[in-house]
């Protein structure tokens, strides 16, 4: 679909506003509706798109299988993580409240470091399996 | 009044997109339609006053799953449905029998906006008392998903992982075979 003008124009606009808004879902979470997933998820559809209009090629360049691997390891890693140094911290698995002075500051960091590592995770996978998907459908 | 009309609106364009997923038989056309199915459905979370849900709806549910489906047809090739002779009777008696049941078990469900229901009396009322002064965050579905219920989001985020594995594991191509002894004899 590269040779179409129209798609090409209005999808280069869209991109970065969808992939600023998945940001502003990511890191606002905590304040307005939101989170860790559904910017995930809104992420990787701006890059679908991308991949609709552009082809696979020039996505895979920005976005290589082995990083996105990495990415998605990483989200749960980093999530399962935050449990684990609240465990060294003297807490309960999980319980962001020693990770900072006060309780209160404590669960905010957790929540917003836990969010990180969700929407790192899904959007990856949606990613991977999309980009596995569309290989099929080449090569044959 | 108004919201009463959205309702009704939506409801009815949901029921005319079911009823022509059953009567198209272009699976293209079919997987654009599941598309709008899932908008619909996203405007209705819209309404009940869940976002959360309505953003994963529509980024899901339109986008992602719509392309994955797209996707899947253009490698099988097939465009056009097998035609059916007759009507199967077995899947019709069982299709017939869940939706009875279900719509029977609809009959225990307490009515929307229920302050006495079950869901609303146990930890929700101390989540909603307590959650903002306990996390600190305004948003009190991020504070249950992320905090009080930590550990759920975090089984969900491994099924995510785990799916993305499976589906690497049994669709990625390779471009050799790991084996050789697959690559020498027949």
């Amino acid at each position: 679909m590269a040779d179409n003008l129209i798609l090409r124009v209005m999808s280069k606009a869209l991109i970065p506003v969808i992939i600023l808004f998945a940001l502003y879902v990511q890191f606002h979470g905590d304040y307005s509706p939101g989170g860790g997933f559904q910017a995930g998820v809104i992420f990787s559809s701006a890059i679908l798109l991308y991949v609709m209009v552009f082809g696979l090629d020039a996505a895979a360049k920005v976005l290589p299988d082995k990083a996105l691997i990495f990415t998605a390891s990483f989200g749960v890693l980093l999530y399962a993580g935050t449990g684990v140094v609240s465990l060294f911290l003297g807490g309960q698995y999980l319980n962001y409240s020693l990770l900072a002075n006060t309780a209160m500051a404590g669960q905010h960091i957790g929540i917003i470091v836990i969010e990180l590592g969700v929407g790192l995770t899904v959007a990856s996978v949606m990613l991977l399996i999309f980009f596995t998907f569309a290989r099929r459908t080449r090569v044959e | 009044m108004i919201s009463l009309t959205i309702d009704i609106v939506l409801l009815i364009f949901l029921l005319v997109m079911a009823f022509a997923i059953l009567r198209v038989h272009h699976l293209l056309a079919v997987a654009m339609m599941f598309g709008l199915y899932s908008l619909l459905v996203a405007g209705l979370f819209m309404v009940l006053d869940a976002p959360d849900v309505a953003f994963t709806e529509a980024a899901v549910g339109t986008g992602i799953a719509t392309v994955l489906m797209l996707a899947t047809l253009a490698v099988t090739r097939v465009t056009h449905e097998k035609e059916l002779k007759k009507t199967n009777k077995r899947a019709l008696f069982i299709v017939v029998v869940t939706g009875g049941l279900l719509l029977y078990g609809t009959h225990d469900m307490s009515n929307l906006g229920d302050n006495m229901a079950p869901a609303h009396t146990e930890v929700a009322k101390r989540y909603i008392e307590k959650g903002q002064e306990e996390t600190g965050v305004p948003n009190l579905v991020t504070a249950v998903l992320a905090s009080y219920r930590g550990f759920d989001t975090l089984g969900e985020v491994t099924v995510v992982f785990t799916a993305g594995i499976g589906v690497l594991l049994l669709l990625r191509r390779k471009q050799k075979p790991r084996i050789k002894g697959i690559q020498g004899g027949r």
